[in-house]
């Protein structure tokens, strides 16, 4: 007779480390040691399996409300536990744009009621992301969804002085602006890194200095007013030299990379397949290896997925009219170990770190991002390094088909997903919801 | 080769073979009766998402005089204004049983997508796709040049020796990216002249020289002496984006007058792809002067448009007995 929501994890490894046991137990991690009783816990064989703490993704794009056709909070949670996460946070962009306590209180209710991850909402910074006036940061950081991210993204807070009041506003509520780093004007029309390669394809170009100026101008701007700025997808060599220089000056900067950004190139824009299309757009491979290295080295905080699924009628066209953005929930850890992993750039604790810790903790998410220690909270994900697998877009849990990875093999998989002590994925598939007690 | 998409698809042996069967082609256009059977049964679509009546009527008299049945599907716009997407367009050219089709579209690329999609099986022609390429262009420009500089008989020659210079708007134009790749893989020294704002960064990788001065390459001081010079059309437009002051200054630093044509040596051609903004990037002396070849390249783009067709299509279905050549002479001899 096993009790329901007690799990025994048998021989599992912490953070890549010795083997050990964790008793999860009403949501919580109880306790911890070689050869706990299972006392009618339901016992999962851990052997061979790395735990590390539930991941927290700090840019999704859910899509719900407007683009149900896309994404869904139920779709795009599940396939965040399928992933190894127990709480994303869900971008602003909808239709209506989450620029109201209400649309951000739907939002977070719709994450609650579908059980799978929390949902953090992210308030927009401007009514409408027209980056005009001040959205109510106020009002969405006190009402019950608590927002502590806002953003723009898909749209950069150009005005400087818009910029610098919302890093000023948000002091109040300790909140955070996750800056979308792309000067529009000289991003005009643009549609992949400009370089060797859009040269060659007549493609027009998204030149680096567009987002590196911005990057500039708002460490600047932070430093000013002594605020926490946050920085979207970082993808050049160069905004990693002016964070690395920021960060030396003392300035509350930090910035996240997506896992494509560590992995793909501009070369990949050859086939003008738009599964490539994505803004940021890829870079070179002097630019993957930089920001791999910043990551590495702590430069870059955070590995964020920018999951961006789209309608497929969205991608399937030509590359001037395909929309930006590439699925990545459940491909994200995957990739982050083989471009950090087994490159030895990083451990499992550093892993842990970059996708969980450190999201929660710019996020400021209570609950989450925690040491797998007794009597913190039971957000657990068990990970087998040694599993190989071809990505199949048609298999997974996200409504959109628009992974960059189709046909290619990635290292390693997520056999359970433990959500406040709740099983969210077994044995590598969807389980059940956790409902509300 | 399965589809025309970029001139980086010909290496040199299938280069010189279009323009071998395109010398053989044109021969036969000086006939009283100008058609042949070649392509009696097959059928060509003209697929046009972007105004464009000259490549159009080119590849269709191409195709006309291959007997092939010729299909002109005009599609305005995209999917963005509302139009057919590509992909259903495609699909119903699928259905309609295409064994070819010529696409030109606004969007770089466009063609890649058509080809390697899965949407439809015919070959794809590239007839110009956005600012990517339009090899057709480049291949009759090669034509012309070999014509004239090599001679008229001049079949399995390259264009090894000989120096081309292209003038103008670089960043947006599809002729120059076709004509940089083939006239390199001919064996040709290209010298790309333009403002520094009218070439993409990235340029430097391009197997070519580049210059901002017009008259130092002219001259022969850049390149050494040219052999041709290629004037690109420039929009007028342009100068709203500051990629030149004004059209006035543009003409003055790098339009082709009666005083730079005079640099040229007495042997060099002057060509353009058509249409041109005389005044602009060409004064009606240099345009109308005799070494200009632009009213021939017209003519010289039907034969090379369907030596192209007659490639693609016979090599996709054409007995396994021999090389395409081969089965050019029996046609044509």
């Amino acid at each position: 007779m096993t009790a329901p929501g007690h799990h025994l994890l048998r021989g599992v490894r912490p953070l890549g480390g010795d083997p050990t046991d964790l008793l999860l137990r009403d949501g919580l991690i109880v306790e911890a040691g070689r050869g706990l009783a299972a006392a009618g816990a339901r016992v999962i064989d851990g052997d061979g399996l790395v735990a590390l703490p539930g991941l927290v993704d700090l840019h999704t794009h859910l899509r719900e409300p407007g683009r149900e056709d896309a994404e869904t909070v139920e779709t795009g949670t599940r396939a965040a536990a399928l992933g190894g996460f127990t709480a994303v946070h869900a971008m602003a962009n909808t239709e209506p744009v989450a620029d109201t306590a209400g649309v951000v209180e739907q939002v977070w209710r719709l994450g609650r009621e579908a059980g799978w991850t929390d949902v953090r909402p992210v308030g927009a910074v401007t009514v409408g992301l027209r980056g005009e006036r001040l959205a109510e940061l106020g009002t969405m950081a006190d009402g019950a969804a608590a927002v502590r991210v806002f953003s723009d993204d898909g749209r950069c807070v150009g005005d400087p002085v818009l910029m610098r009041r919302a890093l000023e506003y948000v002091k109040a509520f300790d909140g955070v602006i996750a800056q979308h780093p792309q000067d529009p004007r000289l991003t005009d029309g643009a549609q992949m890194h400009e370089g060797d390669v859009s040269a060659v394809l007549g493609l027009a170009g998204w030149p680096a200095v567009a987002e590196e100026s911005i990057i500039a101008r708002d460490v600047l701007l932070a430093e000013h007013v002594r605020s926490r700025l946050h920085l979207c997808h970082v993808s050049t060599a160069g905004s990693v030299e002016i964070i690395r220089w920021a960060k030396g000056r003392g300035i509350a900067v930090t910035a996240e990379v997506t896992p494509h950004h560590l992995l793909l190139t501009d070369e990949e824009v050859r086939s003008y397949d738009p599964v490539f299309k994505v803004n940021p757009p890829l870079r070179t491979a002097d630019d993957v290896r930089a920001l791999r290295e910043a990551l590495a080295d702590g430069t870059i905080d955070v590995v964020a997925t920018d999951h961006a699924p789209h309608a497929g009628e969205d991608k399937d066209c030509e590359w001037a009219d395909a929309a930006e953005g590439m699925t990545g929930l459940e491909t994200a850890l995957s990739v982050v170990q083989a471009t950090m992993l087994d490159t030895g750039l990083l451990d499992w604790a550093g892993i842990a770190c970059r996708l969980s810790a450190a999201p929660a903790r710019i996020g400021r998410v209570t609950g989450q991002g925690r040491p797998l220690a007794v009597g913190e909270p039971a957000n657990v994900v068990l990970i087998d390094p040694a599993a190989r697998r071809r990505v199949d877009p048609s298999a997974m849990a996200t409504t959109g088909r628009n992974t960059p990875y189709r046909g290619r093999e990635l290292p390693g998989a997520v056999v359970a997903t433990f959500y406040r002590g709740h099983p969210t994925v077994c044995d590598g598939a969807l389980a059940t919801r956790r409902e509300e007690s | 080769m399965r589809h025309l998409l970029s001139a980086a698809d010909l290496d040199r042996a299938g280069a010189v073979e279009v323009l071998d069967v395109a010398a053989r082609m044109a021969a036969t256009q000086q006939r009283e009766i100008k058609k042949l059977p070649t392509l009696r049964g097959r059928t060509v679509v003209n697929l046009f998402f972007e105004d464009s009546t000259r490549t159009r009527i080119s590849f269709e008299a191409a195709a006309k005089r291959l007997s092939a049945d010729v299909i002109n599907f005009t599609a305005r716009g995209s999917s963005v204004s509302k139009g057919e997407s590509l992909k259903d367009t495609a699909l119903t050219l699928e259905a309609m049983g295409a064994d070819a089709v010529v696409v030109r579209h606004s969007a770089s690329g466009a063609p890649h997508r058509l080809a390697t999609a899965g949407w439809i099986r015919g070959a794809v022609i590239n007839a110009g796709d956005g600012t990517h390429e339009h090899p057709t262009q480049a291949l009759l420009d090669a034509f012309t040049l070999r014509r004239h500089l090599v001679g008229e008989d001049a079949s399995g020659a390259d264009l090894a020796g000989q120096t081309v210079a292209i003038v103008g708007d670089v960043l947006h134009s599809r002729v120059a990216r076709s004509n940089v790749l083939l006239l390199h893989t001919l064996g040709a020294r290209v010298v790309l002249v333009a403002p520094p704002t009218l070439l993409p960064v990235g340029v430097g990788r391009w197997p070519c020289a580049t210059s901002y001065d017009l008259d130092g390459v002219l001259a022969g001081d850049v390149a050494g002496p040219l052999d041709a010079v290629m004037m690109l059309r420039v929009q007028g437009e342009r100068m709203n984006a500051a990629y030149f002051p004004s059209r006035r200054e543009y003409s003055r630093r790098y339009g082709l007058d009666a005083r730079r044509l005079r640099l040229l040596p007495p042997h060099a051609i002057v060509m353009h792809p058509g249409p041109m903004n005389r005044g602009l990037e060409i004064s009606a002396e240099a345009a109308d002067s005799p070494r200009s070849t632009i009213v021939e390249q017209v003519s010289n783009g039907v034969a090379v448009r369907m030596a192209v067709l007659f490639l693609l299509l016979s090599a996709a279905s054409g007995p396994a007995s021999g090389p395409a050549t081969e089965i050019a002479k029996e046609i044509v001899p």
